[in-house]
């Protein structure tokens, strides 16, 4: 489970990477993303991977999950959602203003 | 008073956010009320250094949770001098955005104290997600600020400043989590704590952890080859927005100065001085290309943008020392750099309005209105900036270099300071002579505008402070060598948190 795991995470950031390379800001906005939810996964392994444990925590289980990953994946989460509308609006406004959506402004 | 502590984030907190409900008020009163709330910052602050100067580290657990379990805030010598360095900058920002800036848009006083919550609440958490999300905070505050007023030329730059701290953002959370999986805490003092207990397999990781985390700071940092960013970015925003982020950029200067000496200090075991390596090269570089920047620099705005990149550069030199000699310089040196660039944005911005067509191009134009009182000012920024004698530039600088004179590779790190030194003399005499005086002479009935006053009051009254930091330099540098023994000695921070025994963390972490 810790290799298929660590596969996804990697797959995730790959492609995040590679989109994030292209010069236009839709694609950038789409490998933010992908790295976004690549570090939210990240985070959630961070807290170890176990098989049948309580989700919080249970009466009789010797095991349960360590809740500050939870934690720390839900701020994520959020901080990443708003910062992903801030820079819609933002690339919407750059076609408007800048006549293309060339990361470096304009049409190239 | 114990409370005190958390008024530096609270008083911009609740003043943001009645600011944002009272949009529609009248500019008179959105801006008394903004101005009362970070002059304000200005008395807290003083309170504060006043309870730290003995050496206490002040504590505050939110809502009682006792760390490392709950998120502390934690006052001590550096980050109260950053909290007062910043209420400074705020408030000379704010007379100058109150001379036309802020009534762009709405919503510019609020987003001014939610920059400045960002700002307050990174220097004070002891906690490493904590100052991701207080990072998250300003941030988002920035771009807004970035992009007030509009305009093609803030869009694209801010289009750029978005993407690559969002990846900043998401290599930070990468780091975070490589360190809470490999340490199970992410306080600070815990993590300083635990640091040397790790097995030699887990001290890979850390340092990986520890890496990442340097390479997000030093892209706040504008550290090369992260920092190419920065000087279209601060030339794009309006002036009194750019002195304000001239202190952003300390941010990311104040959380490598903050977390390498606490958690990966010489004591951190596998992980100890991790950082060594890295930063003192690497600010030599960002240094010289400062330097190259500012000599090439075509606009006086894009000027100063290099000239942050350039006094980053000399800062990290200080940090990157990574002794007690080198953290004074550093802390002296913060203190003078961000008040000189912020007096020079907003400078810059103040000339740029009184040339009118010429704007802030460093080309011929009509003669400058108000040249005496004006170039009087640039001279004495410039005279500042360059390091040169009487100001705080040169006290500072010097600290820089007799704190490298011992270190290995002296000799690379003092030609590369003194020669950049002399690289900024001579563009910031290029800079004043083609403002100044290559000029066509004004028609004698030419109308000229009048000098605004509030922007004249905000660069001089930071002008003030840079020779406050000069006539009261013994008291300013002795404060800077206490600051320096603190981070040095990171024991006192790790016994103020966590108490004198460390005995509830171990049963903790037996649980995991």
């Amino acid at each position: 489970m810790e290799a298929l795991v660590a596969i996804a995470i990697g797959v995730l950031t790959g492609t995040g990477v590679f989109l994030l390379l292209r010069a236009r800001t839709f694609p950038v906005l789409l490998g933010l993303t992908l790295l976004s939810y690549a570090v939210n996964l990240f985070l959630f392994a961070s807290g170890r991977l176990v098989v049948a444990s309580a989700p919080l925590t249970d009466q009789g289980l010797g095991t349960y999950p360590d809740p500050i990953p939870q934690a720390l994946v839900l701020t994520a989460i959020v901080i990443g959602f708003g910062m992903t509308a801030m820079l819609v609006v933002l690339a919407l406004r750059a076609i408007r203003d800048t006549g293309g959506d060339h990361v470096d402004g304009g049409e190239r | 008073m114990t409370h005190l502590v958390t008024l530096p984030i609270l008083l911009p907190l609740l003043a943001g956010g009645v600011l944002l409900l009272g949009a529609g008020w009248s500019v008179g009163a959105r801006r008394a009320l903004a101005f009362a709330a970070t002059v304000a910052l200005l008395p807290v602050a003083l309170l504060l250094l006043e309870r730290v100067a003995d050496g206490t580290h002040l504590v505050y657990a939110i809502g009682d949770w006792a760390p490392p379990f709950g998120i502390v805030l934690v006052a001590d010598r550096l980050a109260v001098a950053m909290l007062l360095l910043t209420a400074i900058v705020a408030v000379a920002s704010l007379v100058h955005a109150g001379a036309g800036d802020d009534t762009r848009g709405p919503h510019y006083h609020a987003l001014f104290q939610f920059q400045l919550l960002g700002i307050n609440g990174a220097f004070l958490t002891g906690d490493l997600f904590n100052l991701f999300v207080f990072f998250e905070v300003l941030l988002i505050a920035s771009y807004a600020l970035l992009l007030h007023g509009l305009g093609p030329h803030r869009v694209g730059a801010a289009v750029h400043v978005v993407v690559l701290n969002l990846v900043g953002s998401a290599l930070f959370l990468f780091a975070v989590g490589t360190l809470y999986g490999v340490t199970g805490t992410l306080n600070l003092a815990d993590l300083a704590r635990v640091m040397p207990l790790l097995g030699p397999d887990a001290a890979p990781l850390a340092r990986s952890g520890a890496l990442l985390l340097l390479g997000v700071f030093a892209l706040k940092a504008a550290l090369l080859p992260l920092g190419f960013w920065l000087p279209r970015a601060y030339a794009a925003a309006t002036g009194a927005t750019a002195a304000l982020f001239a202190v952003l950029t300390k941010v990311g200067v104040y959380a490598i100065l903050r977390v390498y000496p606490l958690v990966f200090g010489p004591d951190a075991g596998a992980a100890a001085n991790v950082a060594a390596a890295w930063v003192l090269p690497v600010a030599l570089v960002t240094l010289a290309f400062g330097a190259l920047g500012v000599l090439a620099a075509r606009t006086l705005r894009l000027w100063a943008g290099w000239m942050v990149v350039y006094s980053v550069g000399t800062l990290l030199v200080a940090v990157g020392l990574f002794s007690e000699a080198g953290y004074a310089a550093a802390v002296y040196y913060m203190a003078h750099s961000t008040l000189a660039s912020a007096a020079l944005f907003l400078l810059a911005d103040l000339i740029a309005r009184q040339r009118a067509k010429a704007v802030d191009r460093l080309d011929e134009a009509d003669g400058m209105p108000h040249a005496a009182l004006l170039g009087g000012l640039f001279f004495v920024i410039a005279v500042t900036v360059a390091g040169l004698p009487p100001l705080s530039g040169f006290v500072g600088k010097l600290m820089v270099l007799e704190a490298a004179r011992t270190q290995p590779g002296a000799v690379a790190t003092w030609t590369v300071l003194l020669v950049g030194a002399l690289v900024v003399i001579v563009a910031a005499a290029r800079t004043g002579s083609a403002l100044f005086w290559r000029t066509v002479p004004l028609p004698a009935d030419a109308r000229v505008p009048a000098l605004e006053r509030r922007p004249v009051a905000a660069v001089a009254g930071l002008l003030a402070c840079i020779a406050g930091l000069v006539v009261w330099g013994g008291a300013a540098t002795s404060y800077a060598w206490s600051t320096a023994r603190q981070l040095a000695d990171p024991s006192g921070y790790v016994s103020a948190v966590l108490g004198a025994d460390g005995n509830a963390r171990d049963e903790r972490r037996s649980l995991r």
